[in-house]
C-alpha cells in the first residue's frame, strides 16, 4: 500500500444532509473536533429536494395543536408501528428545532402576524408544515451550511484557521467503517475508510464517534424520486461493522411521482400540490379517493366533494379530502386505478390544480412544479393536469439506534436521518422527515459528543483493516482474469445497477406476493455472485463507473434486507403490501424484523467480503409507555393492538370480563 | 466591430481568461454557436442613429417650435436669447448667450445626456455593444484588465441618483410644454396630432425616468422594513413593476423622442401640416 | 422517437484535453444528462459527469452546452434539431478536474469571506417575527441552488483571472444582498460589498441573470440595489448632507 492520507477527529460525521449537518453543528458546538464527509459537493446533499415543508407542532396556524397530536398523527401513520419514543421526542422537540433555524437565518413563509406559516399535509391533523414554497428543503440544508461557515468562522476569527474545528470533506465516499476489537466486547468503531471521488485517492479517518448519515436507499429501484447518492452506504455500512437493521420491509412508494416523459419519471410531485387543492382523478374523471378511505381511517375523512371543498376552508366543521389520506393509502389507490383501466395515457392519474386555482396563484404557491413540468415535460400546470403515479421514494427501515442518543448497538457508532430506522414506523408522514433530521441529528451529535468525552481510552485503528478494506475498494480495476476462483468473465457496473432497479421495482415494489421476493431473492443472490466481477476500465480520477461498482455493494445488501423482510412479514401494512396477506395482522404490530450481517462463511470468503450476507429475524418490539398510549382512544386502537396488549389501557374497564367502555381514553 | 472580440489565437495569447492555466483547454474561445453578435450589433447601430439625429438637431437651433405651439423636447427648456427667433418657445426666460456650440436648452440637455449615460440599463447596452465588456455572455471580452466601475471615471456612474433628480424636473417642464400647447393663444383649447404626439412621447418619458433603478431604490428600495412603511412599499412595487420594463421604455423612449422632434420639425418647417382633431 | 445524435465532448483534464466526437442514441423527452448517462453506460464509462439530483434541484450539473453556461439535467434534447452537434464543455472558469467536472473550490472559499446571519442580540429563538413583504426579497435570493453557472459566465472572472481574488461574484454579492435585506439581519454590509467583496467591478451586464436557472433577477434585484445602497453611504451628497445636519442635531 503507498501512503494513505490521514486525519484524526473526535466526531466522524458521515452524510451532509439536515441529519449530518444538524449533528456536526451539535458535535462542534459543544467543542469537539469534528468532520463532515460527504459523497457530493458541500450543499447539494439529497435534503435539498424535499419540497412541502418540516412538521413541528408550533401551533402557528392553528391553536390546537400540540405535540401530543403531532404524536398521534405520527403513530396513526406509522400504523402503530413507529418507536413511540423517537415519536415522543420528535413531537416535542420539532418546533425548538425550527425555531434555531431562524437564528440562524432561514427565512420560512410568515403568517399574518410574522410567525412561521404552516401549511397542510397528508394524514396532519392540523397545517403544520413550515415551509418555503416547495423549496423547504433547500432553505434547510442552505441555513445550516451557513451555519457551519458561521461556526468556521469563529474558528478563523479565534485561531486563524476556517478548519480548526470543523471541516467539510466534500466529494469523498466512505466504503467501510473501521473498528477496534480491542474496544469492549463488541469492540468499537475506530473511523473509517474513503476515497476521494476526485482523485481516487484513499483515505482513513480516526475518529472515537461515527455519526451516519447518508439518507436512503432508493436508487436500488428503477422508479424512485431519490438521487444517485441513495444507495443504503450507511445502511450497509452498519450492517458490516456489527449494528442491526429494522423494518426494511417499509420502503414507501410516494404516491405521486412524474410518469411522463420516460427520463424523467420518478421525478417527485410534492404533496404539497393536494395540500394546497390539488385533486386527484382519474381517466373518467372521477375523484377515486372517495372510495378507498380504508376502516381504520373511516370517519375522519370527507366523504362527499362537497365537504372536501368546504374543508380547506373551513377546517373546524368539515373533514378533510381523502386526497390526503397518508402516502401508502394514496399509492396503493393509484396503483389499483391504473390496473384496472383507469389511467392517463402514460400509466398514472391525473392530479388536477389547474381548474381549482388561479394560474398567477399556482405559480406562487408551486413555483418549483410549475417549472418542472414546463421544463421537463412540457406541460402547462396552470392550464392541464398533471399525470402522475407511485414512485419509490423514502426507507423508514434503517439502523436501529437508541431514541434518546442515536447510538446503534455498536459503541461509537451513531446514526441519525434516512439511514436510521424506527421513527416513522410503516409509514412516513410527509414533513416528518425534515423535523426528524434535526430533531434526531442534535441529538445524534449530542450523544456522540458525550460518547467521546466519556471515553477513557480512544480506540485505534488497525493498519490490517485499513489494508484489508483498501484492497475490497481498489478490487474493481483487477483484470477479472488475475483475480482467486474466477471465471475471467468481466461485469459492467451499469449493466448490474440496471438490472437491480428492473428486478427491485417489479418484484419488491409497491404491491408485493411471496412467490415473487422469493424470486428476487434468488436474483439477488446471482447478482451477488456478479458483483465480484465488476470491472471497471480507466483510472482513478473522477471515475464513475468505479464509483457505481463501489455502490452496487451496499445497494444489494440493502436489497437483500428488503426482500428478506418483506418475505417474512406477512401481512400489509403501509409501505409494505402483501397481495397474498392484503390484511393489518395485529400480531405482527408488535413485532420487529431485524437485519443483521451474516458472515457464517457460506458463500466462500470472497463473496462474503464484497456482498456478506444478511439474515432477518423478528423481535418484539417495546410496549408503549402507558401515558403515550393514553393518548389513543381505546376504539382506535383496537384496530392495531391485540387484546392482551390493550388490557392496561385506562379505557379498559377492570374486569378483563366486561365488555370496553366506547368512548374511553383521552383523546 | 462587434466581431473582433473573438481572438481566434486560441490559447497562444499569453493564457488569460478562459485560457488561464488549470481551465480546460480548449481551442475555440467561445463555442456559442448562435448568432451572439446580432445584439451588440443592432444596440451599437441604434445607439449611433440616436446620437447621430440628436447631435445634428440640437445644434441645428431652427425648426424647433412649430406655431401649432410644438416645442420639441430637444429644445426644452429653450433658454437661450435665440429662442427669440421662435417667439413663444421660451416658457421660462431667455438668457444664455446665442451661440451656434451652445444648445438652445443647454440648461437640461447635459443633464439629460447624462441621465442616459449613467443609467443602469444603457450602462449594459454600452458596455456591451461598445466596450464589449463583453459583447455577449461566454464570449471573452478582448481587454487585457478589467476593473469595472471602481476607478475614475466610471466610478462617477455612482450619481446617477444625482442626474435622476434633474430628470424629474425636466419630465415636469416637458409635462408643462405638452400641456401648455393644448392652449392656443388664439383658438383656445386645441387638439392636433401633435398634441397627441407630445402627450405620448411625455408619458413614456415618464414610464422611463419613473423606472429608473435609482427611482426604485429612493422610493422604498432602501428600506429594510416595507411592512413598517405601507404607502412607500406601494410605491415601491409600482416602480418595481415598471421597472422590469426599463429597458423597453430606454429604446422606446429614443424612438419617441426622434419621432417627437421630426414631427415638430416637420410641422415647423411647413414640410406637412399639423391635423387639428379638437377646436 | 429515438435518433442518433451526434455529441462533441470535451475529455481531459488540467493537463490537456480535446473535444471528442460521439454517436448516440437520442429518446424522446430526454435531457443533455440522459444521453450522457447513456454514453457512460455504453462507450465511455469513465467519462466523469458531476451530478445529483436530475431535477434542477441541487446545482451539480453545470457545464456548458454549445458555448452556453447551463443544468445538464435540465437542458432538453428537444431544443436541438436532430442533426445539430451539441458540444459539451466543462465550465471554463474554473480549473478542470476532469472531463466535465471542474473545481469549484472558489466558490465556497468566497462563501467564507461573507459574514454570516447576525441576529438581534436580545431575540430568543421563537421570538423572531417577521412580515412576509420583508423577507420576499431575501427569499428570492434564497432560491439560489448554488450551481455556480453565474460565477462562471461573469466576466470579471471568466476573462480576468487575476479578479477572482477581489472579487466575490455576483452568488456570493447577492448573498450579501440577501443579508443586507433580511429583516432582522443587525451588521452593515455595504461597506464592505463595495471594498472587500468587489462590488464596484460588476458592470451590471446581466449575464449572470440570463443563465441563473431558478430565474433569479439577480442584477435588477440584488446587485443594482447593492450599487444604489453604496450610492447612499458613499456617493449621495443629499444623504450625506442630510445625516451630517441630523448628526448636528443630535
Ligand atoms: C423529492 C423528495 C422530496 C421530499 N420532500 C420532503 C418533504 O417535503 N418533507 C420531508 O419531511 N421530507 C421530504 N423528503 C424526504 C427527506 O428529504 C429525506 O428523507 C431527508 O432529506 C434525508 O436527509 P438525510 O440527512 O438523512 O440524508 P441526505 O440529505 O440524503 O444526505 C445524505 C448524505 O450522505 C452522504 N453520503 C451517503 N453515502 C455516503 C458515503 N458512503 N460516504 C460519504 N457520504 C455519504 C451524501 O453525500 C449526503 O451528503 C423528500 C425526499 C425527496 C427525495
Ligand atoms: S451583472 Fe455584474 S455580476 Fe452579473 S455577470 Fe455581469 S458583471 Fe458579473
Ligand atoms: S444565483 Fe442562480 S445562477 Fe447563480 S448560483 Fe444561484 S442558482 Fe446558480
Ligand atoms: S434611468 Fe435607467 S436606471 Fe436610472
Ligand atoms: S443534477 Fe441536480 S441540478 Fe442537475
Amino acid at each position: 500500500m503507498t501512503e494513505i492520507e490521514r486525519h484524526d477527529y473526535d466526531v466522524l460525521v458521515i452524510g451532509a444532509g439536515g441529519a449530518g449537518l444538524r449533528a456536526a453543528i451539535e458535535a462542534r458546538e459543544r467543542g469537539l473536533r469534528t468532520a463532515i464527509v460527504c459523497k457530493s459537493l458541500f450543499g447539494k446533499a439529497h435534503t435539498v429536494m424535499a419540497e412541502g415543508g418540516c412538521a413541528a407542532a408550533m401551533g402557528n396556524a392553528n391553536e390546537n395543536d400540540s405535540w401530543q397530536v403531532h404524536f398521534r398523527d405520527t403513530m396513526r401513520g406509522g400504523k402503530f408501528l413507529n418507536n413511540w419514543r423517537m415519536a415522543e421526542l420528535h413531537a416535542q422537540e420539532a418546533p425548538d428545532r425550527v425555531w434555531e433555524l431562524e437564528t440562524y437565518g432561514a427565512l420560512f413563509d410568515r403568517t399574518k402576524d410574522g410567525r412561521i406559516s404552516q401549511r397542510h399535509f397528508g394524514g396532519h391533523t392540523y397545517p403544520r408544515l413550515a415551509h418555503v414554497g416547495d423549496r423547504t428543503g433547500l432553505e434547510l440544508l442552505r441555513t445550516m451550511q451557513q451555519r457551519i461557515v458561521a461556526l468556521q468562522q469563529d474558528d478563523f476569527a479565534e485561531t486563524g484557521d476556517y478548519e480548526a474545528r470543523l471541516r467539510v470533506f466534500a466529494e469523498c465516499t466512505v466504503t467501510e467503517l473501521l473498528k477496534d476489537p480491542a474496544a469492549g466486547p463488541d469492540g468499537a468503531v475506530a473511523g473509517a475508510l474513503g476515497y476521494w471521488r476526485e482523485s481516487g485517492r484513499l483515505v482513513v479517518f480516526s475518529a472515537p464517534a461515527v455519526v451516519l448519515a447518508t439518507g436512503g436507499i432508493g436508487k436500488s429501484f428503477q422508479v424512485t424520486s431519490n438521487s444517485w447518492e441513495y444507495t443504503g452506504d450507511g445502511h450497509a455500512l452498519a450492517l458490516r461493522a456489527g449494528a442491526d437493521l429494522v423494518d426494511m420491509e417499509f420502503v414507501q412508494f410516494h404516491p405521486t411521482g412524474m410518469v411522463w416523459p420516460p427520463s424523467v419519471k420518478g421525478i417527485l410531485v410534492t404533496e404539497g400540490v393536494r395540500g394546497d387543492g390539488g385533486v386527484l382523478k382519474n381517466s373518467d374523471g372521477k375523484r377515486f379517493m372517495f372510495d378507498y378511505v380504508p376502516d381504520v381511517f373511516k370517519g375522519q375523512y370527507a366523504q362527499t366533494e362537497d365537504e372536501a371543498d368546504r374543508w380547506y376552508e373551513d377546517q373546524e366543521n368539515n373533514r378533510r379530502t381523502p386526497d390526503l389520506l397518508p402516502r401508502d393509502e394514496v399509492a396503493r389507490a393509484i396503483n389499483t386505478e391504473v390496473k384496472e383501466g383507469r389511467g392517463s395515457p402514460h400509466g398514472g392519474v391525473y392530479l388536477d390544480i389547474a381548474s381549482r386555482m388561479k394560474p398567477e396563484e399556482i405559480k406562487r404557491r408551486l413555483p418549483s412544479m410549475y417549472h418542472q413540468f414546463k421544463e421537463l415535460a412540457d406541460v402547462d400546470i396552470t392550464a392541464e393536469p398533471m399525470e402522475v403515479g407511485p414512485t419509490c421514494h423514502y426507507v423508514m427501515g434503517g439502523i436501529q439506534v437508541d431514541p434518546d442518543s442515536g447510538q446503534s448497538r455498536v459503541p461509537g457508532l451513531f446514526a441519525a436521518g434516512e439511514c436510521a430506522g424506527g421513527m416513522h414506523g410503516s409509514n412516513r408522514l410527509g414533513g416528518n422527515s425534515l423535523s426528524d433530521l434535526l430533531v434526531f441529528g442534535r441529538r445524534a451529535g449530542l450523544g456522540a459528543a458525550d460518547y467521546v468525552v466519556g471515553l477513557e481510552r480512544r480506540p485505534a485503528v488497525r493498519a490490517e483493516d485499513v489494508d484489508a478494506a483498501a484492497v475490497l475498494t481498489l478490487a474493481p480495476f483487477d483484470a477479472p482474469e488475475d483475480r482467486a476462483d474466477d471465471t475471467g468473465r468481466a461485469e459492467n457496473p451499469y449493466t448490474l445497477h440496471a438490472e437491480l432497479q428492473r428486478m427491485m421495482n417489479d418484484l419488491v415494489g409497491i404491491i408485493r406476493t411471496e412467490s415473487e421476493v422469493a424470486d428476487a431473492q434468488r436474483r439477488l443472490g446471482e447478482l451477488r455472485a456478479r458483483v465480484r466481477q465488476v470491472f471497471v476500465e480507466g483510472h482513478r480520477q473522477y471515475n464513475p463507473g468505479w464509483h457505481l461498482a463501489l455502490d452496487l455493494r451496499n445497494m444489494l445488501m440493502v436489497s437483500e434486507a428488503v426482500a428478506a423482510s418483506a418475505l417474512l412479514r406477512t401481512e400489509s401494512r403501509g409501505g409494505h403490501t402483501r397481495e397474498d396477506h392484503p390484511g393489518l395482522d395485529p400480531e405482527w404490530r408488535h413485532r420487529v424484523l431485524v437485519t443483521r450481517c451474516a458472515r457464517d462463511g457460506a458463500d466462500g470468503l470472497e463473496t462474503e467480503q464484497v456482498v456478506p450476507r444478511v439474515v432477518v429475524e423478528p423481535a418484539e418490539r417495546v410496549p408503549m409507555r402507558a401515558d403515550l398510549l393514553a393518548l389513543f382512544d381505546l376504539a382506535e386502537l383496537e384496530k392495531y393492538y391485540t387484546d392482551a396488549e390493550l388490557a392496561e389501557h385506562p379505557g379498559r374497564p377492570a374486569d378483563p370480563g366486561r365488555p370496553a367502555d366506547p368512548v374511553g381514553g383521552t383523546a | 466591430m462587434t466581431t473582433t472580440a473573438r481572438d481566434t489565437d486560441g490559447r497562444g495569447v499569453g493564457g488569460r481568461g478562459v485560457d488561464s492555466p488549470g481551465r480546460a483547454a480548449i481551442e475555440a474561445r467561445t463555442l456559442r454557436s448562435d448568432r451572439w453578435w446580432l445584439p451588440p450589433l443592432a444596440t451599437t447601430v441604434g445607439l449611433l442613429i440616436f446620437i447621430g439625429y440628436a447631435t445634428v438637431r440640437t445644434f441645428q437651433q431652427k425648426y424647433f417650435f412649430a406655431d401649432e405651439r410644438y416645442l420639441t423636447p430637444f429644445y426644452s427648456p429653450c433658454v437661450s436669447l435665440g429662442c427669440a427667433s421662435e417667439p413663444g418657445a421660451a416658457h421660462f426666460g431667455m438668457f444664455l448667450p446665442d451661440h451656434p456650440l451652445i444648445p438652445y436648452a443647454a440648461l437640461s440637455l447635459p443633464f439629460l445626456l447624462l441621465f442616459r449615460l449613467t443609467c443602469y440599463y444603457y450602462r449594459k447596452a454600452y458596455y456591451r455593444s461598445f466596450a464589449l465588456a463583453p459583447a455577449a455572455c461566454a464570449v471573452p471580452e478582448p481587454h487585457a484588465t478589467y476593473h469595472g466601475e471602481t476607478r475614475f471615471p466610471l466610478v462617477l456612474q455612482n450619481v446617477h441618483r444625482y442626474f435622476f433628480y434633474a430628470a424629474l424636473v425636466i419630465a415636469v417642464i416637458n409635462t408643462y410644454d405638452a400641456i401648455v400647447a393644448f392652449r392656443h393663444p388664439t383658438d383656445g383649447f386645441v387638439v392636433g396630432v401633435g398634441n397627441l404626439v407630445l402627450l405620448v412621447n411625455v408619458v413614456l418619458l415618464w414610464c422611463y425616468t419613473a423606472s429608473c433603478h435609482s427611482c426604485r431604490h429612493v422610493m422604498g428600495g432602501r428600506l429594510t422594513h416595507f411592512s413598517k412603511h405601507p404607502v412607500r412599499y406601494r410605491l415601491w412595487t409600482w416602480v418595481s413593476a415598471l421597472n422590469t420594463r426599463h429597458a423597453t421604455f430606454a429604446w422606446i423612449t429614443l424612438g419617441t423622442l426622434i419621432l417627437t422632434d421630426l414631427y415638430v420639425a416637420l410641422v415647423a418647417s411647413g414640410t406637412i401640416t399639423d391635423l387639428r382633431l379638437v377646436g | 422517437m429515438s435518433y442518433t445524435g451526434t455529441f462533441r465532448i470535451w475529455r481531459g483534464d488540467a493537463d490537456g484535453g480535446a473535444l471528442a466526437d460521439f454517436r448516440v442514441e437520442v429518446n424522446e423527452g430526454e435531457v443533455v444528462l440522459d444521453v450522457l448517462h447513456r454514453l457512460q453506460a455504453t462507450q465511455t464509462p469513465d467519462l466523469a459527469v458531476r451530478w445529483n439530483c436530475k431535477a434542477g434541484k441541487c446545482g451539480s450539473c453545470s457545464a456548458e452546452i454549445n458555448g452556453k453556461p447551463r443544468l445538464l439535467c435540465m437542458t432538453r434534447m428537444s431544443v436541438f434539431e436532430r442533426d445539430d452537434v451539441v458540444t459539451v464543455t466543462p465550465m471554463r472558469t474554473f480549473p478542470v478536474i476532469r472531463d466535465l467536472v471542474t473545481d469549484v473550490s472558489f466558490n465556497y472559499a468566497k462563501a467564507r469571506e461573507i459574514p454570516s446571519f447576525t441576529p438581534p442580540a436580545d431575540l430568543a429563538p421563537g421570538e423572531y417575527r417577521m412580515a412576509q413583504v420583508d423577507v420576499n426579497r431575501s427569499q428570492e435570493f434564497r432560491k439560489c441552488i448554488e450551481c455556480y453557472l453565474c460565477q462562471d459566465t461573469c466576466h470579471v472572472v471568466r476573462d480576468h483571472e487575476e479578479n477572482k481574488e477581489s472579487f466575490a461574484g455576483p452568488r456570493f454579492l447577492m448573498r450579501i444582498a440577501e443579508l443586507e435585506m433580511h429583516p432582522l439581519d443587525v451588521a452593515d454590509r455595504v461597506p464592505a460589498a463595495q471594498e472587500e467583496h468587489g462590488l464596484g467591478r460588476c458592470n451590471i451586464t446581466k449575464c449572470c441573470t440570463d443563465v441563473c436557472p431558478e430565474g433569479i433577477k439577480i442584477t435588477d434585484n440584488a446587485l443594482i440595489p447593492m450599487k444604489e445602497r453604496v450610492a447612499d453611504q458613499r456617493y449621495d451628497p443629499l444623504v450625506w448632507l442630510g445625516r451630517t445636519i441630523s448628526r448636528r442635531r443630535g
